[in-house]
């Protein structure tokens, strides 16, 4: 048995000599690769690299390119660059960085947040990178720090453009705004192409055309000193500036709108149907984008955070509603198309409808019932119980095949960074988000665009333009052009998406939207009291539910709390013979959609039909 | 490979020749010499690419001396304990990894501290130790060469704090991590035939690896490739560490002349990029010492790991030696462009704390496995 485990130990002993000496081997054959390859380095291509080396006093910088300026349909500019001045620090230099800080403070009004600020983007950057401590320094204080300015060494001023969004808070949830590259960020973008530059676009066209508006970096060769100061610049290859850029929205319009919300809280978007051009994108309230750029302090940011109105969501692409009433035309539409119901077909309306075999009433919101209506009275008169029974025929997968057509449950993938999609109730969307099985009750409340159905304004208005252009599906686009300054070949923003949804008759469309115009028209309409004289709007309102209301109860707008209350939208384009603009407004807790939203729609439609012709007639 | 087993013993003292005052304390002093040799070349290549710092020198001696100590207080534990701590220190540095993953700060883009109130830590470090250890302590146990499944073991246990770490993400450390399970596993034996097919699958498997990579990682692939491409991006350290080394020639430009580093085109020239420095400054001659400087490590190492007594303190040994030779290798070939770029220190010239304590500690174990000899039974 010993002899055994003396023999192991010895054959072990052997392999692993046998193995340490390959090792060994391995060692040495790696090293002398090493000099070899320096042996090629320092001896046969020393002659090439000593040159190099020496016309090393010759060193590539950066030159950021200028970012893209973004302006309106009408020339107004929405985001530039303005210079600013800057207190930049580089850590190496300056060694006792907390110390330099406190001593700074006492030349320059340096705040908690500047601090906090540099402290986390010196976290995120180089020993040797410069890293702003105070930005926008106003002339004076920079002449202040001038005269200092050699007590500090490794601290400079740095002249550099900073993003500017002159209309601020009307125009911050499409444009968006610029902040400096977040690690996350860094990771995506090319590292070379953003050296020197220290913003990127975080939301709106800012983001979504960051590409574009971004530019191409420039590389010059300098000549350096022994201490690595610039001497002269040898050549340069000049940046590419980013595109401008040239909207379809224009700030008249939006100004109008936010207007036309007032108090409320809501979104109003204005799309040209020709073209899937939007007009207007307003959410209110809104939040002033600049202090974005540079970095918000911890206390402004957080007052936006916990605002009860929450100005930094974007309603119009983010806020997802039920359609409410909204939705009716549409499935009015889908009836007809289908051959589901004709329509001069009439169905009776006693204020309630039941499934068969079922005791749950789906109450009609006029108690007392419509009586006998045909789809015409239905639309006007927005009959629930007509709809009710419409979308129990359509059947859950023919509503939800016909609204997606109309952009109803996916995102419309507008350029307009960050929208939501929405939810089109389905079978297999409730399978797959609840692991449920579809109720016959559930095909009903989708039919009045209540329940588990949500919409964006944009979705609603996209589908807006889409009727009006008689299913002609035109993805929404914010960008209508884009240049070069210096270029005569403007490049092509990306092309919109344009689908048709199947026609089967074309009356069926012109049908309903006769409808609609009645719902303004017609005495009993239920807008009727933004009837214009000058031009015909085809619309339909819709009132969606925040509070649902019990089988025994009834709703009383005025003894529920405000934030409970109804959200009203309308949806509307005119002139409805030749749609040149397509609105929807949400107004939230507004209540009614008659009477709150759409005078929104027609203060914007006047505004945008009226107020050309005004210019036209030299007014 | 046949080499005959009368050969493998040729110019091996005879066991029982170790003793003196250096081994009553537990140091070795052919290896002792060799780091400190090493240390002290390191410091003036340092003071130079410091831009004679005084201050950075001083920073590093003293981190030199910890990890002397640390290194003296290891050489002092006896193998035995060693082994019975090992799978303990490999649970715990594995699930640090983990708690790092969930919790580390983020620095560098890379999250790899656990910040311990008092001293910021980084575990992927602890593993370059504790892998090898658990894996000499784990095939030491049943005889060599080892099976199939405990080759697959052992693999798996290396494997698992390789993926933490390099998810962190730091390939550098992994990459060390990786060659220490893969060192102790060739150093205990393993055939032939499965090294040949290992290697051949690896190299079948690369370009899947490719998707797997951040964008930044598969930059540095690409710029090493062709480093032209970015000469503002990842391809400037590459073409500007050339540019210092080919330019130092035989002699060098001279201590403190190498204006590639000090005009601040060589970057990291302190810490990675240290090598770059010394070619420029010393030339050819002055790699040649500190490569030399090397190579008597790496071999005293294995002379000391082939006179280990049992097969715990040869693998040990051999695994931890060889992991501080991929040290040198990766550094010297990344600096001078033969292979891509990855955040591999120069060992115990770069300047910077952590890795210089593990390598220190790695010694202090070889050490105390030289000298820690029980008597063997005649």
């Amino acid at each position: 048995m010993a002899e055994f485990t003396v023999k192991d130990h010895r054959q072990e002993e052997d392999l692993f000599l046998r193995r340490g000496l390959i090792a060994g081997v391995l060692v040495i054959v790696a090293l002398v690769a090493v000099v070899l390859r320096l042996v090629q380095l320092q001896l046969v291509r020393h002659d090439h690299f000593t040159p190099l080396s020496q016309d090393n006093a010759v060193k590539l910088e950066p030159i950021p390119p200028t970012r893209g300026r973004i302006f309106d349909v009408n020339g107004v500019l929405l985001a530039e660059n303005i210079p600013a001045f800057s207190l930049e620090l580089i850590p190496e230099k300056v060694g006792d960085v907390a110390g330099t800080i406190e001593r700074l403070k006492g030349v320059l009004p340096i705040t908690e947040d500047d601090v906090r600020r540099f402290k986390r983007l010196r976290k995120q950057s180089r020993p040797f990178d410069t890293v702003p401590l105070r930005v926008n320094l106003t002339e004076e204080e920079v002449a202040r720090f001038a005269v200092v300015g050699h007590f500090f060494p490794g601290a400079d001023i740095r002249a550099s453009f900073m993003r500017s969004y002159p209309l601020g808070q009307d125009t911050a949830h499409v444009v968006g705004y610029v902040g400096r590259i977040n690690e996350a960020e860094l990771k995506e973008i090319s590292s070379s192409e953003y050296r020197g530059t220290n913003f990127i676009g975080k939301t709106g066209v800012e983001k979504s055309y960051e590409d574009l508006l971004h530019g191409r970096v420039g590389v010059q060769e300098v000549e350096v000193n022994a201490r690595g100061r610039v001497l002269r610049v040898l050549e340069s290859h000049p940046p590419t500036s980013g595109y401008d850029l040239h909207l379809y929205f224009d700030v008249g319009l939006q100004q109008e709108a936010i207007e036309a919300l007032g108090e409320y809280t809501g979104a109003v978007v204005a799309i040209e149907p020709s073209s899937g051009g939007i007009l207007a994108l307003a959410s209110r309230p809104s939040f002033d984008p600049n202090p974005f750029v540079e970095g918000i302090g911890t206390e402004a940011y957080q007052q936006l955070r916990n605002s009860k109105d929450r100005p930094l969501f974007n309603r119009a692409i983010r806020g997802q509603y039920p359609p409410g009433s909204t939705i009716k035309p549409f499935i009015a539409l889908a009836g007809l198309e289908t051959g589901s119901i004709g329509y001069t077909a009439t169905r009776y309306c006693p204020g309630h409808y039941q499934l068969p075999g079922q005791s749950h009433q789906f109450r009609d919101w006029r108690k007392g019932g419509h009586g006998s209506v045909d789809m015409n009275r239905a639309i006007i008169e927005s009959c629930d119980v007509y709809f009710y029974d419409l979308a129990r025929n359509l059947g859950i997968d023919q509503l939800a095949k016909s609204l997606g057509g109309f952009s109803f449950g996916r995102k419309t993938g507008a350029d307009i960074y960050g929208e939501l999609g929405g939810v089109l109730p389905s079978r297999e969307w409730k399978r797959a988000s609840r692991g449920q099985d579809w109720f016959p009750g559930e095909t009903l409340i989708v039919g009045i665009g209540q329940g588990t159905f949500l919409a964006t304004p944009l979705q609603l208005a996209a589908a807006t333009a889409t009727l009006a252009n008689r299913g002609r599906y035109l993805q929404p686009r914010v960008v209508k052009s884009m240049e070069v300054p210096g270029s005569n070949e403007p490049p092509k923003p990306p092309p919109a998406e344009v689908t048709q949804i199947p026609i089967t008759k074309s009356k069926n469309w012109e049908d309903v939207i006769r409808s609609m115009t009645s719902v303004i028209e017609s005495e009993r309409g239920t807008a009727h009291r933004i009837r214009s004289p000058s031009y015909r709007i085809a619309g339909k309102t819709g009132t969606a539910q925040v509070f649902s209301v019990g089988q025994n109860e009834s709703y009383n707008e005025k003894r529920i709390a405000k934030h409970l209350r109804d959200h009203a939208l309308f949806i509307a384009f005119a002139p409805a013979e030749d749609p040149k603009i397509a609105v929807a407004v949400l107004v939230e807790n507004g209540g009614h959609g008659g009477s709150v939203a759409a005078p929104i729609a027609r203060r914007v439609m006047d505004r945008y039909l009226q107020g050309r012709q005004l210019v036209a007639a030299g007014r | 490979m046949p080499i005959p087993a009368s050969m493998l013993r040729w110019g091996l003292p005879p066991e029982s020749r170790e003793g003196g005052f250096f081994a009553r304390i537990h140091l070795d002093l052919p290896l002792l010499t060799g780091l400190l040799l090493l240390c002290g070349f390191g410091l003036i290549v340092l003071y130079s690419a410091s831009d004679q710092s005084s201050s950075q020198v001083e920073r590093q001696v003293l981190r030199l001396l910890l990890a002397l100590v640390v290194m003296v207080a290891l050489a002092w534990v006896p193998p035995d304990q060693m082994r019975r701590w090992a799978p303990w220190l490999y649970t715990g540095g594995v699930l640090m990894l983990v708690a790092v993953l969930a919790i580390g700060d983020i620095g560098k883009g890379a999250q790899r501290w656990l910040d311990l109130g008092v001293l910021r830590f980084q575990p992927s470090e602890l593993l370059k130790l504790a892998v090898p250890m658990v894996l000499a302590t784990y095939l030491s146990r049943r005889s060599l060469p080892p099976t199939y499944w405990r080759i697959l073991a052992a693999a798996t246990m290396t494997l698992v704090p390789v993926v933490l770490v390099a998810k962190q993400p730091d390939l550098g450390t992994a990459l060390l991590i990786a060659s220490a399970g893969v060192f102790v596993l060739f150093l205990a034996g393993i055939r032939w035939r499965l090294i040949f097919a290992l290697a051949g699958l690896g190299a079948a498997v690369a370009p899947v690896l490719w998707y797997f990579m951040r964008p930044y990682q598969r930059q540095r692939v690409l710029t090493f490739l062709n480093p032209e491409t970015d000469p503002l991006g990842t391809g400037y350290h590459i073409i500007q560490s050339q540019i210092a080394i080919g330019s130092g020639g035989m002699y060098g430009k001279g201590w403190f002349n190498g204006t590639q580093s000090h005009l601040e085109f060589l970057p990291e020239r302190h810490t990675d990029f240290i090598l770059a420095v010394l070619g420029e400054e010393f030339g050819l001659i002055g790699i040649a010492v500190l490569l030399c400087m090397y190579l008597f490590i790496i071999l005293r190492g294995l002379y000391i790991a082939s006179r280990a007594p049992d097969s715990f303190g040869r693998l040990l040994a051999g695994g931890l030696t060889l992991v501080f030779f991929v040290y040198v290798v990766v550094n010297s070939g990344m600096v001078t462009g033969l292979l891509p770029v990855v955040g591999v220190p120069l060992p115990l010239v770069s300047y910077g704390g952590t890795s210089l304590v593990t390598i220190m500690a790695s010694f202090g174990v070889l050490m105390s496995i030289h000298t820690h000899r029980k008597l063997m039974p005649t």
